[in-house]
């Protein structure tokens, strides 16, 4: 897999101080276990977190602290933890997504949104939304803009837009100033993972109609 | 820029080993510059391998009195009150003991690993949001790092700090901010100011090593 588009700095530093919404972070998540490259970089912005910690004042301990998480810890049995980190596994979802839809695309439970286009909307956190989006080949995503920020990550096939094409593990990041229309390149059904801030808006008539509808 | 200046040059030299044979060499020290150094020169990931293959009380009480008050000092920054801070600084040091075997002092700084708990802690306690993590690397079977790697985290954490240390007021507190949860996504996107080329040479480093150690 050869990735182009990576996530930014910005997005990255987000994640490792923990302040991003849960959609953006399953998309980073889904992106870092498929990207070495950001997965080193998230590794380097955690770094900057150990050292602002290690520059942090000192907070006065309450008395007889050491004490207390002495007893804290005597207090669970003491069995090995195991690591928080999913396990590396094959298919299309990588285990972070897979966690919310299922191991496989048979699982989804997909709602047509019309032109073909089919999306399942995954349960998330308040901030903002995170969706599949099934495109089938060849066809264009209804022409829109975007009000907040939104992340689109390739898990198969490809799609275009006037700029750029996007494959797998390619992340496209659009902002209030990208009005685009993406469409899934021919041979492939396009399936993405994607996540905004803010709900999109279309600009044909009748897709900003069925919008309340389909929650998109 | 990553002149770290003073801690630089002690950093140069071999690893100390403060922890010794009796456990109690390493106590609460003065702050201020000469103990600064002191503090880089702790082998803050040899106590985590005595805790790790000992449950050595004494090296955790090192880690706890070096670490908690800077954890509970961060978490008041993220916005918690001192009561809740100190039982979550609690907790956090409680979960250095029980995942002391899955700490890699080759991939990682004591100061780091620390920091990534105590941001989960965190993002529990005060967020109650969700942060799927990534995949984990097929590491291959790990061998026990050797000094020059332990030596490498721990420069990397003292030189960001320094390099942290070095930036004009405005562009650390941001950075700060970001890091105590206090900015959110959108508002980091829309700070031009931020001094990521600072670090951005460390990252550039972070990023060879871990292509050395998957090849």
């Amino acid at each position: 897999m050869t990735i182009r588009h990576h996530l930014s700095d910005q997005l990255l530093m987000s994640y490792a101080a923990g302040d991003l919404p849960e959609a953006f972070n399953l998309v980073v998540a889904t992106h870092i276990s498929l990207c070495d490259e950001c997965r080193a970089q998230l590794a380097a912005f955690e770094v900057v977190g150990g050292a602002v910690l290690d520059r942090c004042d000192l907070a006065t301990m309450g008395d007889e602290s050491l004490t207390a998480c002495f007893a804290r810890i005597d207090s669970l049995p003491n069995t090995p933890v195991t690591a928080r980190r999913p396990a590396r596994r094959d298919g299309l979802f990588p285990a972070p997504l897979a966690e919310y839809v299922g191991v496989d695309l048979g699982r989804v439970k997909w709602r047509s949104v019309g032109a073909g286009v089919r999306q399942a909307i995954l349960p998330t956190g308040k901030g903002a939304s995170a969706r599949l989006l099934h495109i089938p080949a060849g066809q264009a995503v209804p022409d829109h803009g975007h009000r907040g920020m939104e992340l689109t990550l390739v898990l198969q096939g490809a799609f275009r837009d006037d700029s750029d094409r996007f494959g797998p593990g390619d992340v496209e990041i659009a902002d209030q100033a990208t009005e685009h229309t993406p469409v899934a390149e021919a041979g492939m059904d396009c399936i993405c993972l994607a996540a905004t801030d803010a709900p999109l808006r279309f600009n044909g008539l009748i897709p900003r109609l069925a919008q309340p509808f389909f929650r998109i | 820029m990553f002149d770290a200046g003073q801690s630089e040059k002690l950093d140069a030299d071999p690893p100390a080993w403060p922890y010794a044979a009796t456990g109690q060499q390493v106590t609460r020290r003065k702050e201020g510059p000469a103990v600064q150094a002191l503090d880089d020169m702790t082998d803050w990931a040899g106590l985590m391998a005595r805790v790790r293959d000992h449950q050595d009380r004494a090296a955790f009480a090192a880690l706890f009195r070096h670490f908690a008050p800077r954890v509970k000092s961060f978490l008041m920054k993220s916005g918690a009150d001192a009561t809740l801070a100190e039982e979550c600084a609690q907790d956090v040091m409680a979960t250095l003991w029980h995942k002391a075997h899955l700490f890699d002092s080759s991939r990682a700084s004591v100061a780091t690993w620390i920091f990534t708990i105590a941001r989960n802690r965190r993002i529990d306690a005060l967020r109650k949001a969700r942060r799927p993590e990534p995949e984990e690397l097929d590491w291959g079977p790990t061998a026990e790092p050797d000094g020059a790697d332990l030596f490498e985290s721990r420069q990397e954490t003292s030189r960001l700090g320094a390099a942290l240390a070095q930036l004009p007021d405005k562009q650390r507190a941001l950075i700060e901010r970001a890091y105590f949860g206090d900015l959110s996504h959108g508002e980091l996107a829309a700070e031009t100011g931020l001094p990521l080329g600072t670090i951005k040479s460390r990252i550039r480093l972070a990023l060879e090593k871990l292509r050395q150690q998957m090849s």
